[in-house]
C-alpha cells in the first residue's frame, strides 16, 4: 500500500489557554475522504484550523505528519505550498482586494514552490475559466472583492473553486455545507467531487450526514470532547442520523445522568 | 501573532544617505537681513523682496498654531538654517553642467535626470535643499506652450505671471506656516498651461533635503488657464538625521475656467527612528481655486515625515467646480499625522469628494481632520466624504474631526467613516492561499487603500504600494 498522506499522532491543542483537541489520531491515505463528524464544541472545525496553522491554536502535545514531513513545523503558507487547503466555515472578507488578483497570487506562490512556471493574466484567466465550471462560480464574483457582500452560498462556492485553482493534495472542508440550501449544497459537493482522484485525499469536517449523502467518505470518525471516540465507514453517518449524538455522549460517559427533556428540546433545537 | 512578523526585518529607511557637497548656506537664524540676503542671492527684483518683507513682518506677530493634535516640542526658529544650496555654476543648460554628484544623488533616489535615462514621458524638477538642480524636458514642454521651471527661474522670465498669481490663493498672512514660507522660501516649481492645452506629459518635482539643521521652504505654483489640463507628481526624501528637520512649503493652484489640475503627491520625508528621535516636521499649506467648470484633484500619499501637518484643499469658486481629496496618510514609529482637506463650496452646484484612509501602526498617531463648508450662494452644492481608519496593533490611534458648515438648504452633505482593525483571521486566510505575511499585509493594506491609489499615475501607483509595504515591515506582530 502506498504511504499515508497524512498522520496525526496524539494531537492535543489549546486556544488561550483552554485545551480542544485531547490527543487526535488519524491517518489518511491518498484518494480517501474522511469524514469528521461530532456534536458542536467538540473540536471538529478546531482540527481543521490547526492542520492548516491558524496562529490562535497552540499545539500542545503529539505529531502531524503530511507526505512525510512534520506538518506542525511549518508557516501556514508553506503548509498551503506543500498542498494543505482548507475551505473555511466563514469565508473572509477583504475589502478592495479583487477576487481575481488575490488568487492569482496565491495560485503564482504555490506554483513557484512546486517549480512550476506562473501563471501570467493570459493564462490565468484561461485556468479561471476552465475551473470555475466545476461550482458553476458567476464569472462577476472574479472582479469583486474577495467574499465582500457574496451570499452564503457564493462564498462556500468560492471556497471550493479556489480548491480547484490551487489543487492541493489534501482538502480540508470545514462545514462547508452550513447556510446552504439543498441546491446549492448539490453544486459544491459536486464540486468537489469532480476534484476527488486517486492522489488527492480530503478531510470534511461535518456536523450533518446530509452532505455525506453527495461526499460519499471512505471512513467516518466520531468527535467528542477532543478525542476521535468511534471509527467506521459510511453506515456510521447513517447511524448518528438516526441516533443522534446523544448515543455517542452515553457511549463515552455512560455514568453520565440521563437527560432531562428540557435539555433534548434545547439540543434539539440546536441541531 | 506568529513569530515570522517579529522576526521580519525592522523598517529600513533607504533615503537616509548624505550627499557630500559644497554648499553656500547663509547663518542660522531669521531676521530681516536674512530675508533680503535670500533675495539678494536669488537676483529677484525688488517688488518679490518686498513681498517676502511683508510676509516676514506679518510673520513676527503671529504664533504657532496649538489646535492641530500633534505633539512636538518647541521649535527654535533662531536656530535654523533658512538658506542652503548646493554650490555649481550659473543656471544650467545642458545636463552636462550639472554636479555629477548630484545627478548620481538624484539617480539613486531612483529620479534618473540624465538624458538617456529618464522617466519617459515624465518632466521632473529636481530641487535639492533650497534650489532647483534641473528641470527636464523644458524644451519639449516649451513646444506644447507649457511652461515648466524652478520658481527662481519663473521670478525672472515670467515676472507678470508670477506677480498675478503668487499668493492669490495663500495670501502672506494665511497662517504661521505659509507666512514663513512667504518670507524665506528659496525655490520650488512654477508651472503655466495656456489657455486650451493639455499638457503632453506628467510633470513631477522632486524634493530632497540634504543639509543638517535646514529647514526646507519651497513654493509651488500651478496655473492651468483657461479648458487647460495638468498632471502633476511631486516626490521627497530626507537624510536618516537625529534631529528634526522643518519643512514648511506653500502650493498653490490656479484653475481657470474649465481647466483641471490634478495634483499627486508621495511623501516620503525622514521619519524618524522607532523611539522617535529625527525626522522631517512636514507642515504644509496646500490650497486650489477653482473657477467655473474647472476641477481641482488632490491625491496624496503620505508615509514619511515625524509630523505631518497638511490640509490640501479647494475654494470651489466657480459655479459646477468640482474639488477631489484623496488621501492614504500612514502613521507607524512614533509618527504623527494630523491631516486632511478644505472644501469651501461657493459656487452654485458644486461638487466636491474626499476620500481618506488612514493607517496607524505601532505607536503612530492619525489623526483625520476635514471641513466642509457651504457657503449661503452655493446652491446645490454637493460634498461626499468617506474617511476609514485602520489600526495595526493595540498602542496606536485613530482620531477624526470633521467640521461640516452648512448654509444652504439645497445643498447636501455625506459623511461615511469607519475604524477597522487588520485582522489575524484576514491574515491567515491569505496565507492558508499560499502568500507570505508580508504580501498577506501588503494585499489587505492596498485593498484598503484602492480607491485612493486608482487615483495616482500608474507608475507612481506602484511606487506607493512598495512604499507602504516597507513602511509597514515589522509593524505586525
Amino acid at each position: 500500500m502506498a504511504e499515508p498522506l497524512l498522520v496525526i499522532r496524539k494531537l492535543h491543542a489549546t486556544v488561550e489557554g483552554k485545551e480542544i483537541l485531547k490527543g487526535i489520531d488519524l491517518t489518511v491515505y491518498p484518494g480517501e475522504v474522511h469524514a469528521i463528524m461530532g456534536p458542536n464544541g467538540s473540536g471538529k472545525s478546531t482540527l481543521a484550523q490547526v492542520l492548516a496553522g491558524h496562529p490562535a491554536f497552540e499545539v500542545t502535545e503529539g505529531q502531524v505528519l503530511f507526505n512525510g514531513q512534520d506538518l506542525l513545523e511549518l508557516e501556514p503558507e508553506d503548509r498551503a505550498r506543500e498542498g494543505v487547503f482548507l475551505a473555511f466555515q466563514y469565508p473572509i472578507e477583504i475589502p478592495g482586494v479583487t477576487n481575481s488578483s488575490f488568487l492569482r497570487a496565491g495560485v503564482n506562490e504555490v506554483r513557484k514552490h512546486r517549480g512550476e512556471d506562473t501563471l501570467d493574466a493570459y493564462d490565468f484567466n484561461h485556468f479561471v475559466r476552465e475551473k470555475s465550471k466545476i461550482v458553476q462560480l458567476d464569472p462577476s464574483l472574479l472582479e469583486r472583492s474577495v467574499n465582500e457582500g457574496f451570499s452564503g452560498g457564493e462564498k462556500k462556492r468560492n471556497e471550493i473553486f479556489q480548491m480547484a485553482m490551487l489543487e492541493p493534495r489534501l482538502g480540508i472542508l470545514d462545514e462547508t455545507d452550513s447556510g446552504l440550501d439543498i441546491d446549492a449544497l448539490r453544486i459544491v459537493a459536486g464540486g468537489v467531487n469532480q476534484l476527488r482522484s486517486p492522489e488527492r485525499s480530503f478531510v470534511v469536517v461535518t456536523h450533518y450526514q446530509r452532505l455525506l449523502d453527495y461526499i460519499v467518505p471512505d471512513f467516518v470518525h466520531v468527535l467528542y470532547d477532543g478525542r476521535v471516540v468511534k471509527s467506521g465507514q459510511k453506515e456510521l453517518a447513517l447511524e448518528l442520523e438516526d441516533k443522534g449524538y446523544d448515543w455517542i455522549k452515553e457511549m463515552v460517559e455512560p455514568d453520565a445522568k440521563p437527560k432531562d427533556a428540557a435539555s433534548l428540546f434545547n439540543q434539539a433545537l440546536k441541531a | 501573532m506568529s513569530n515570522t512578523f517579529e522576526s521580519l526585518a525592522e523598517r529600513e529607511y533607504k533615503w537616509g544617505f548624505v550627499t557630500d557637497i559644497e554648499a553656500k548656506t547663509l547663518p542660522k537664524g531669521l531676521n530681516e537681513d536674512i530675508v533680503r540676503q535670500i533675495s539678494a542671492l536669488k537676483e529677484e527684483p525688488d517688488w518679490m523682496a518686498e513681498w517676502r518683507l511683508k510676509a516676514y513682518r506679518h510673520w513676527v506677530t503671529m504664533s504657532e498654531p496649538t489646535w492641530p493634535n500633534v505633539k512636538y516640542p518647541p521649535i527654535d526658529y533662531q536656530d535654523l538654517i533658512y538658506y542652503s544650496a548646493p554650490v555649481q555654476k550659473k543656471l544650467k543648460q545642458s545636463m552636462d553642467e550639472v554636479d555629477p554628484e548630484l545627478l548620481k544623488t538624484f539617480d539613486k533616489l531612483g529620479i534618473p535626470l540624465a538624458e538617456q535615462k529618464r522617466l519617459a514621458g515624465v518632466a521632473v524638477d529636481a530641487i535639492f535643499d533650497s534650489v532647483s538642480v534641473v528641470t527636464t524636458f523644458r524644451k519639449q514642454l516649451a513646444d506644447a506652450g507649457v511652461v515648466f521651471c524652478s520658481f527662481s527661474t519663473a521670478v525672472k522670465e515670467y515676472p507678470e505671471l508670477v506677480k498675478k498669481y503668487l499668493g492669490s490663493v495663500v495670501p502672506v498672512t494665511d497662517n504661521y506656516f505659509a507666512s514663513l514660507n512667504s518670507a524665506v522660501f528659496s525655490d520650488g516649481s512654477f508651472c503655466y498651461v495656456p489657455k486650451g492645452v493639455t499638457c503632453p506629459m506628467e510633470l513631477s518635482s522632486y524634493f530632497r533635503i540634504n543639509t543638517a539643521k535646514s529647514g526646507q521652504f519651497e513654493r509651488t505654483l500651478i496655473i492651468a488657464e483657461e479648458g487647460a489640463s495638468v498632471s502633476y507628481l511631486e516626490g521627497c526624501t530626507a537624510p536618516a538625521y537625529d534631529e528634526n528637520q522643518l519643512h514648511a512649503a506653500v502650493v498653490e493652484l490656479v484653475a481657470l475656467d474649465g481647466a483641471d489640475i490634478k495634483y499627486s503627491t508621495v511623501q516620503n520625508w525622514y521619519a524618524g527612528d522607532d523611539e522617535g528621535k529625527g525626522g522631517i516636521y512636514n507642515f504644509v499649506t496646500k490650497r486650489g481655486k477653482a473657477h467655473t467648470n474647472a476641477r481641482i484633484s488632490w491625491t496624496q500619499v503620505e508615509t514619511g515625515s515625524a509630523i505631518t501637518w497638511k490640509y490640501p484643499s479647494v475654494l470651489l469658486q466657480g459655479d459646477n467646480s468640482i474639488g477631489e481629496f484623496y488621501s492614504v496618510a500612514l502613521t507607524t514609529g512614533m509618527q504623527q499625522a494630523d491631516t486632511g482637506t478644505k472644501m469651501i463650496h461657493i459656487g452654485k452646484n458644486t461638487r466636491s469628494t474626499i476620500i481618506s484612509k488612514g493607517i496607524s501602526a505601532k505607536r503612530g498617531q492619525n489623526t483625520y481632520r476635514g471641513q466642509v463648508r457651504v457657503m449661503p450662494k452655493a446652491d446645490g452644492a454637493r460634498n461626499y466624504t468617506q474617511c476609514d481608519s485602520m489600526l495595526i496593533g493595540d498602542k496606536c490611534g485613530a482620531h477624526t474631526f470633521p467640521y461640516i458648515d452648512v448654509a444652504n438648504n439645497t445643498s447636501r452633505v455625506e459623511h461615511e467613516a469607519s475604524t477597522s482593525k487588520i485582522s489575524e483571521d484576514q491574515l491567515f486566510y491569505c496565507r492558508q492561499r499560499g502568500l507570505s505575511s508580508e504580501d498577506a499585509i501588503s494585499m489587505v493594506i492596498n485593498g484598503f487603500c484602492r480607491d485612493v491609489f486608482r487615483e495616482l499615475p500608474m507608475e507612481f501607483a506602484v511606487e506607493a504600494t512598495k512604499l507602504l509595504s516597507v513602511s509597514l515591515e515589522g509593524s505586525v506582530g
